[in-house]
């Protein structure tokens, strides 16, 4: 369904995408996983011919994104990072221009409009304007205008973003639903780890370049079993007492001090047993997307605020 | 799908434009008050041999400066939904770039066209009467110097990424443009320097041919003033086309 190879794209001279090639198969989840800036987005516009690659190849539905992009943009549906409606129009105003400027036929245009509200939970709502709406109802309008006219591929680009959990949990259902009913790739990205856990394979991301693609439950075994965090009397001595006894990947921070290890029920015990230092705690976990990315790239994903920009984009939002 | 496409662009601004009251109040207030006050207060030091009161030559001007706002704010509103992602919406549809410009310029056309049959209503208070083909006549020249001004304003849209141009764009483009379009002071007896300026501004052409239909005044033939108007027009939407076009 998507396929790139080798692509790039410089901006100035900054490389946002460095040489990515990747391939989604039809009616997969395929999450694109990175923190903000690692060039997600830049790849997500080359793929739906919003901006054209430096370099390297990409292919939407079979369909080259330079040389024949108005069936790319036949193919996709595309949910935003930021919101892309009218406002002043309503719900229904909103579908109705999607529809007409993609060709959907009046009668289906009408069906369709039924459905997805009522699948969106809008349907009562269809005669109000959008202003009126709550982020959460304007994602939702969003979903459903970007399934309007039936794309193969749904491009969503950090669908949940500053969403409240029970609407972020809302909107999977209905994403999860879409895949069953009508077969739909779907291609997401996300800086959110548990978000990442609902796709089939996830691509991690980072300054520009894919530094991991799989499953989910395979990129947590790149970890090397499960995480345990020791808290000690003194954490610098027991670093190093646990260098000395045990063959293990040791990191310590403010939190206290980090060991990857498979068998962890049988080392626990064991553990307890020998160690001379005082052990405060121990908490045990298995590993998370967040573990398998500080082990990739070595730092964390940034859970960044909203930028500058944005802030003044919501002030000026909310400002009428 | 290149009408489609135009027509649901020009639907979208048409509905935009009479949802929001306080916009439709006001294009019926500013030319009110232009008219009765500047109309009044000028007439006592008017003296023109072949038009009547000074409110009556002003009545044309003012539609013409209706045109020019009504033209520019339509085409800047592209930044507007740049600004608000609406734009891309429209740029990740499947349809031309063209269309969308065409769409926006003949949708800036339709709402000057609203805006000046609302100002043709208030031809009561300047006491100017108006024959159907009158009508007719005006607003065909209303698409035309609308057309000519929003692709202008169209191209400059493509340009600009945010607002902060936009006050450079109002004080020395249309500022200028409506001052120096002989909508307030006939044009033949100015200094060399400012003919010259009147002789190359879109909107004195569009003035002259209004005041020629509605008053029977004008300083050029009205194929003269069709004639550059409709060139204008042309070369103004194939510039903006091809900068709407190539605009990231």
């Amino acid at each position: 369904m998507i396929r790139t190879v080798d692509l790039c794209k410089y901006f100035d001279g900054v490389k946002a995408v460095d040489g990515v090639s990747f391939s989604v198969d039809k009616g997969e989840i395929f999450g694109f996983l990175g923190p903000n800036g690692a060039g997600k987005t830049t790849t997500i516009n080359i793929l739906c011919t919003l901006l054209t690659p430096t370099s390297g190849e990409a292919q939407v539905n079979g369909y080259d994104v330079t040389k024949n992009p108005s069936e790319v943009r036949k193919s996709i549906g595309l949910i935003f990072q930021e919101p892309s409606l009218d406002d002043r129009l309503t719900a229904e105003e909103n579908l109705d221009f999607h529809g007409i400027i993609y060709d959907v036929p009046k009668d289906i245009r009408t069906e369709r409009k039924k459905e997805l509200l009522e699948m969106v939970d809008l349907w009562e709502r269809r005669k109000n304007v959008v202003k009126t709406y709550s982020g959460g109802m304007k994602r939702r309008l969003e979903i459903a205008r970007g399934l309007l006219h039936r794309p193969t591929v749904l491009f969503l680009d950090e669908p949940t973003l500053g969403l409240d959990p029970q609407t972020r949990n809302h909107i999977w259902k209905y994403i999860n639903k879409l895949r069953e009913d009508q077969g739909i790739t779907i291609f997401m990205t996300t800086h959110y780890m548990d978000e990442a856990e609902n796709c089939d394979r996830i691509a991690i991301i980072d300054y520009g370049k894919l530094v991991a693609l799989d499953t989910p439950d395979n990129l947590k075994r790149l970890v090397g079993g499960d995480v345990i965090t020791i808290r000690t009397t003194d954490d610098e001595k027991a670093e190093k007492e646990i260098g000395e006894q045990y063959n293990l990947n040791v990191r310590r921070d403010e939190a206290g001090i980090h060991l990857e290890i498979e068998n962890s029920e049988e080392f626990i015990p064991q553990f307890i047993s020998s160690f001379s230092t005082k052990i405060n705690s121990i908490h045990l976990r298995r590993p998370t997307l967040d573990d398998v990315f500080l082990k990739l790239t070595g730092h964390e994903i940034r859970t960044e605020e909203a930028s500058a920009r944005d802030r003044m984009r919501m002030r000026m939002r909310g400002g009428h | 799908m290149f009408w489609k496409a135009v027509y649901v662009i020009c639907l979208r601004d048409i509905r935009r434009f009479f949802r929001e009251k306080s916009q439709i109040i006001g294009s019926i207030a500013r030319p009110a008050l232009w008219l009765a006050i500047m109309g009044t207060g000028f007439n006592t030091v008017f003296r023109s041999p072949d038009a009547g009161n000074y409110a009556q030559f002003l009545f044309p001007g003012i539609i013409g400066m209706t045109v020019l706002f009504t033209s520019v704010f339509s085409a800047v509103s592209v930044i507007w939904d740049r600004q608000f992602g609406f734009l891309r919406e429209m740029l990740v549809a499947p349809v031309s770039r063209t269309s969308i410009a065409v769409g926006k310029t003949l949708s800036g056309c339709f709402q000057s066209m609203i805006q000046g049959s609302i100002i043709m209503v208030l031809s009561f208070i300047v006491d100017v009467t108006l024959t159907p083909l009158i009508i007719i006549k005006v607003l065909a020249i209303i698409f035309l110097i609308s057309f000519a001004l929003t692709s202008l304003g169209l191209l400059i849209a493509s340009r600009m990424v945010s607002f902060e141009g936009f006050n450079l764009i109002m004080n020395f483009l249309v500022m200028p443009m409506f001052l120096m379009s002989g909508a307030f002071f006939p044009i033949s007896g100015l200094p060399a320097w400012m003919k010259s300026i009147v002789a190359v501004n879109p909107l004195s052409y569009g003035v002259d041919a209004l005041r020629g239909v509605i008053l029977g005044i004008h300083e050029h033939a009205l194929a003269t003033d069709i004639l550059f108007l409709a060139g204008f027009a042309i070369i103004m939407t194939a510039v903006a086309v091809t900068a709407f076009n190539k605009a990231e």
